[in-house]
């Protein structure tokens, strides 16, 4: 038998068909919807009178829109348009019969989120949604990628996808991370190395020690950014870390359907002689705390290191690095941690879950976050946000100084109220450092949760291993 | 859809590398519940200054190239979100093909599910094509799907590839949903089994 990879084994078991020209039809386990990307997709299926296919695998959460501060619930959402995407999806979901969290139910929140925290993502799965960082559920060995709003149509409508197939890429982390190096800095380090287009036509299966010793909650978060690096999507493979975060969760299954599932699941990994296109191995003794310096994901330097030169680089990169240095109103040269900050934003479906709290909760406990920062720590659902107060941490960042806000995307895309001003620099744990993310002509610079925490505590970028 | 098989158009240069969907059209405009009447704001940030006039240095509102129809881009056009409005937007505006050295994937794949061709060449051959985009009102490309060829103002012919699937249904606006549901028994037969074999699914 040929050998496969993780991938390979999880496309072999989700081809419906396959045409002569290697154009196949996928079978999806999991469809995750929200308000943004799904209202155009529900009003194509009423035009052509069609059905939701398997509303019993389709999964709506409002996330993007939503307000965060504590009066969300007191009266409707301000902005017209929000309230109008929000009130469609609620509608959509609920004439389509598919499930559906609305905002006042403590499980709602990131959708990213909320589908491994409620048992819905499971290991060898095919996870899709309308958002890029659908990449996420990888974590878990599920197949895991985003689409568009047609093929959020298209899954509604048939549980398919077509698909060609993409290539297999290994990263591998060897050894152990240093103290104060996390996940994060995994992830963005590894796109640092690919650029944001060299995962381009792959899925990426992490492995290696440092990829093992992570908890799920970290491995989402390298998984997270496998887009970043123009991945499809990104993999590890379940193990028994895995298996314990998914029993017991409410749509895990249970008793017999326990066994026979976990029976599969310890098949799901990549076969000692299966090949990969290509393989990168990176030591994790390498990787220092991470930071973005200009407007792509790709622009990740050591917390040790300086403001780039665009003479540094080569190609189109040049003029691309000059305008980000422009952008983000930094003098070439000049050190990383001399970079001033004005807010620190701690959340998304990257680094929104309880182990990120509890993280930012160590290093700020019994201090104060630097006076004049504006700080806020965003859960990524409900339920991590009630865990968090039961825990104490969310007292312990109160009481630094943080603004402990209701579950959403927040200021990673900022489409709700939570934005930047014009020209404000923000040390953030979301994903995407473009112009205009997080506001208009708003600068950020991603950063894991403890460098985070270490940012706002002094007002500039700094190394969290000096504190 | 709308069928795709010959454009004769503008070419506008965006030699700029990684254009993002964030730049294509920013977050402020995913709040509306249609597919139609974004392309007002497309490259909104790029296109407009903070009063909301037009910056009459961005390629899309100088007089040429007012009326593009094809953009030459720099490497990885298209990265970032999912977003589908950001092939909405450059099709309200006009857009029908955008070629570069390389796509991000889900950008790829939403252009061709709205009538919107993406085009890979070798850089040599972008290089080529950027300084035909450069010359304005002149900057005219023919592209023909059918033969898979692009042909400059000087006449000079570039051809490239497609994905023969993807370019049947371009050529002839099909839409995919019909297809996949000409499968339907296939989908069930795939359902039934699965039901057995992998009950907790």
């Amino acid at each position: 038998m040929t050998a496969k990879t993780l991938y390979d084994k999880i496309w072999d078991a989700h081809l419906v068909s396959t045409d002569d020209d290697g154009t196949s039809l996928l079978y999806i386990d999991r469809h995750l919807v929200h308000e943004v990307t799904s209202p155009q997709a529900f009003e194509g299926l009423r035009n052509a009178g069609r059905k939701v296919h398997a509303p019993d695998k389709t999964i709506a959460v409002p996330d993007h829109n939503v307000p965060t501060t504590l009066d969300r619930l007191e009266g409707e959402v301000k902005n017209e348009e929000s309230r109008v995407q929000l009130d469609a999806l609620e509608k959509n979901a609920l004439d389509f019969g598919v499930h559906y969290y609305p905002v006042d139910d403590i499980r709602q929140g990131i959708v990213h989120i909320v589908g491994p925290e409620q048992g819905w993502t499971l290991p060898g799965m095919t996870v899709v949604c309308g958002d890029s960082h659908t990449a996420t559920h990888g974590a878990f060995g599920a197949l895991a990628h985003g689409i568009g709003t047609s093929e959020v149509e298209h899954v509604l409508a048939t549980q398919t996808l077509i698909q060609a197939k993409s290539k297999n890429m290994k990263v591998e982390i060897t050894g152990k991370l240093q103290p104060g190096v996390t996940a994060k800095d995994i992830t963005m380090h590894v796109i640092g190395e690919t650029g944001t287009a060299g995962g381009t036509g792959y899925v990426i299966e992490y492995c290696g020690e440092a990829i093992e010793a992570l908890s799920m909650e970290g491995r989402m978060t390298v998984c997270n950014m496998a887009i970043e690096g123009g991945a499809r999507a990104g993999l590890i493979a379940p193990d028994q870390k895995t298996f314990d975060y998914v029993m017991g969760r409410p749509h895990a299954p249970k008793g017999a359907q326990w066994e026979a599932a976990l029976a599969y699941w310890k098949t799901l990994f990549s076969d000692e002689n299966a090949v990969f296109d290509l393989v990168l191995t990176i030591r994790a003794e390498d990787i220092e705390p991470s930071v973005t310096w200009g407007t792509s994901p790709e622009d990740v330097l050591p917390i040790s290191g300086n403001v780039p030169h665009a003479s540094d680089f080569e190609g189109g990169k040049v003029e691309a690095a000059q305008r980000a240095l422009d952008y983000m109103g930094l003098e070439a040269g000049m050190k990383l941690t001399d970079i001033k900050i004005d807010t620190v934003f701690i959340g998304s479906c990257t680094n929104g879950r309880i182990e990120d709290f509890r993280e930012v909760a160590k290093i700020v406990e019994g201090k104060k976050i630097k006076s004049g920062m504006r700080a806020m720590v965003v859960p990524g659902s409900g339920l991590v946000r009630a865990q968090a107060e039961e825990e104490g941490i969310a007292q312990i960042l109160k009481d630094a100084g943080f603004e402990w806000r209701l579950a959403g995307c927040s200021m990673c895309l900022a489409m709700n109220p939570d934005q930047l001003a014009p020209e404000e620099r923000c040390a953030s744990t979301s994903n995407r450092n473009f112009e205009g993310r997080q506001g208009r002509n708003s600068r950020t610079h991603l950063v894991s949760p403890a460098m985070a925490a270490a940012a706002a505590l002094t007002g500039h970028l700094t190394d969290v291993r000096d504190l | 859809m709308e069928k795709f098989t010959k454009i004769n158009g503008v070419a506008a240069p965006m030699p700029l590398i990684n254009i993002d969907t964030d730049m294509i059209i920013p977050k402020l405009f995913l709040k509306t519940i249609k597919r139609s009447g974004l392309g007002k704001n497309l490259f909104d940030e790029m296109r407009y200054d903070d009063a909301g006039n037009e910056v009459p240095d961005f390629v899309l509102n100088k007089p040429a190239y007012r009326n593009a129809q094809i953009i030459v881009a720099g490497d990885n056009f298209g990265c970032g979100s999912s977003r589908e409005h950001a092939p909405w937007a450059l099709l309200d505006f006009g857009i029908r093909v955008v070629i570069s050295t390389s796509f991000a994937d889900i950008f790829y794949s939403n252009c061709f599910k709205n009538g919107i061709l993406p085009i890979i060449l070798p850089q040599e051959d972008i290089d080529k094509l950027m300084d035909d985009a450069e010359r304005g009102a002149n900057a005219v490309l023919n592209i023909d799907l059918e033969n898979q060829t692009i042909t400059g103002p000087d006449g000079g012919e570039v051809s490239f590839e497609v994905d023969a699937f993807k370019k049947h249904c371009l050529i002839n606006g099909l839409d995919d949903i019909g297809l996949t549901m000409q499968k339907s028994d296939a989908i069930a037969a795939f359902e039934a089994q699965n039901a057995t074999s992998m009950p907790w699914v």
